[in-house]
């Protein structure tokens, strides 16, 4: 639903069904709402059905990347002696998004049980849930909810008599954005500096303490144990057009818009529907301006862009970004879009973990000219010199964040240039002081 | 002793700020040494549990001080210098004392469309504080920035220590820091 809205009648919810339900926090509420059915199936399946039920969903990666799941868990090595583990991202970092807190808010049993099936699918006996530091909140429900699992052994030695060990441990993160980034977080779990590491070797073979790693997003583990109970086909079966997007998503919605919130569509549904339906549209007197579809590193739409595009992995493509976490903001006639600009790119100089030039100095250098511009003492040639440096930060390091850097200011440059030219020439006033 | 001085080597040992630490308590002694305890099962190696014991110390201190930092080193068989690599590239962390409340405010383009900076301005003049990082005469507050909260979507998130409080506008702030003492 559209959380903290009422449900809109084109919503499809599934892993929100029960947000703003504090019942269906505790075990007994969430098995009273059909909770832990999915995990109880699985158990009585071979690891290998799960997996292959996984991918006859169609489910993909909700955390941006949208690797299909049930092909990232058939990489795990089977029968190779080591221990494998599960990591859950928690780490929900990336601006605009605010989905998987409320799934860990109201439902932590969901989160729980998929990560107990996916323990089960991988061959893992250990799952670490890896909680950005600032989430207090959601740290304290799911820390009495894997408590009140294993007090019902929907955890522990022998998960439901079934002889299997699955253990679930949450890890608190200390504020820092790249270790959502999945090989920073392996490093910062192991308890050192959040650096991405080169791949290869990917997590399958090596990852967390060098041994067999999945890792995924809150979201994705979420929608397991429906896919469980309900099946695959009927997972399938939400789709608008495009099988290559099936399920749910819920698109976290904020900025200009009457009504934000975390709003769940079937993938497909126009996003013109979703801005100006169920979100109720712009303030009054306001028109839109810019899209920004899947948390702040995708690149901006323009309203023509926004008006002709499918809510899904493709749709979004096919109008020029991506449907990346499903953060979208809105940004209105009102907004600066040079000065929104900047300020992600000092959020990307503020998070690199410096490890690779192109990422350091480039956010640091964008960061600084789009000041420069703001101040009004841009040079003609800034523009080019944006687009220059942006080129060097695309595809040139261990991790994207570089290139979610440069993806805002590129798109901006291309879609918006008018409003760059108008702070160049000085028709817009300055905004910022040089220091 | 402030952050720009506080350097640890090793071996320099936790007496270096005892005006910060004195009458000296280990920190990993009774209740917090048992819940460390309690977590090293559950990770192949001591070192995972650099981020909870950081966290421990914090708890305990109010900030990561040189002390504390050569004592979770200790505990899990870490160096300091390698400590405080990673101390350092963590917001959450405290280098140096902060005031009792901890004010860390979401000012990142979602919220910034939404008036982020009117937020930030109160606060810094309702707390005293009058500029980012610095604490307030009377030791109560401290007030940061901060990057994404994520909870754009009830912009402006604040955090004070650890209470995650929604929707923060100038005007409502003066009630909400009369629940800070």
């Amino acid at each position: 639903m559209g959380f903290p809205h009422p449900s809109h009648p084109k919503e499809t919810p599934v892993l929100s069904k029960y947000f703003g339900d504090a019942a269906a926090r505790s075990f007994r509420g969430w098995v009273e709402r059909g909770g832990y059915e999915g995990l109880k199936k699985a158990l009585g399946m071979t690891p290998e059905a799960v997996v292959e039920e996984m991918k006859a969903s169609g489910l993909r990666g909700r955390g941006g990347a949208g690797f299909p799941t049930g092909l990232k868990w058939s990489f795990m090595p089977k029968d190779d002696g080591k221990p494998h583990y599960l990591v859950c991202n928690a780490d929900e970092s990336e601006p605009g998004t605010f989905k998987d807190r409320e799934i860990m808010r109201w439902t932590p049993h969901a989160l729980i049980e998929g990560c107990a099936v996916g323990c089960h699918a991988i061959g893992a006996e250990c799952c670490y849930i890896y909680i950005r530091g600032e989430f207090t909140e959601p740290w304290h429900v799911m820390s009495a909810a894997v408590e009140e699992a294993y007090a019902h052994n929907a955890l522990g030695e022998n998960v439901f008599g079934s002889g299997k060990r699955i253990e679930v441990v949450l890890h608190r993160g200390a504020g820092a954005y790249i270790c959502g980034e999945e090989t920073a977080l392996m490093n910062s779990l192991e308890g050192k500096r959040g650096n991405p590491r080169i791949k290869p070797p990917f997590p399958a073979q090596a990852g967390l303490f060098a041994l067999p790693t999945t890792i995924n997003n809150v979201e994705t583990l979420a929608a397991v144990p429906h896919i469980l109970t309900r099946g695959a086909a009927w997972y399938k079966g939400l789709c608008l057009g495009n099988p290559k997007s099936t399920g749910t998503k819920l698109i976290s919605v904020c900025g200009h818009v009457m009504r934000p919130g975390n709003y769940e569509i079937t993938l497909g549904t126009p996003m013109k529907e979703l801005i100006f339906d169920m979100c109720g549209g712009m303030r009054p007197g306001r028109t839109l301006k810019a899209v920004i579809p899947g948390g702040s590193s995708v690149p901006l739409m323009t309203p023509e862009e926004v008006d002709q595009c499918a809510t899904d992995y493709e749709g979004i493509v096919a109008c020029g970004s991506m449907l990346g976490s499903g953060g979208m903001i809105v940004m209105d006639d009102s907004t600066d879009i040079v000065y929104e600009i900047y300020r992600l790119a000092k959020f990307y100089a503020h998070e690199s973990c410096a490890q690779c030039t192109q990422c350091r100095e480039g956010t640091a250098w964008t960061t600084k000219i789009l000041a420069r511009i703001l101040s009004g003492q841009g040079k003609s040639s800034d523009l080019d010199l944006l687009l220059d440096l942006s080129e060097n930060m695309t595809g040139k390091t261990i991790c994207v964040l570089s290139d979610s850097c440069a993806a805002p200011i590129v798109s901006g440059i291309q879609k918006f240039r008018a409003d760059f030219e108008a702070y160049l020439s000085r028709a817009t006033a300055p905004v910022l002081a040089l220091a | 002793m402030t952050a720009g001085t506080a350097g640890v080597g090793a071996g320099e040992g936790g007496g270096v700020e005892a005006h910060h630490d004195a009458p000296h308590v280990p920190i990993f002694a009774g209740k917090v040494k048992e819940r460390l305890d309690a977590l090293f099962p559950k990770y192949p190696t001591k070192q995972a549990c650099l981020l909870p014991a950081l966290w421990m110390a914090q708890e305990a201190r109010g900030w990561i001080s040189p002390g504390a930092l050569t004592e979770v080193a200790a505990v899990l068989g870490l160096t300091p210098a390698y400590v405080r690599g990673v101390v350092t590239f963590y917001t959450m962390y405290h280098t140096h004392p902060v005031g009792r409340h901890f004010i860390q405010v979401c000012t990142t383009s979602p919220c910034h469309l939404c008036g982020s900076d009117d937020v930030l301005t109160a606060l810094l003049r309702e707390t005293g504080c009058g500029e980012l990082g610095a604490t307030s005469a009377d030791g109560r507050f401290t007030v940061i920035e901060v990057e994404c909260l994520g909870a754009c979507g009830f912009p402006t998130p604040i955090l004070i220590g650890d209470d995650f409080i929604e929707s923060v506008t100038p005007e409502r702030i003066s009630g909400i820091l009369q629940g800070y003492k």
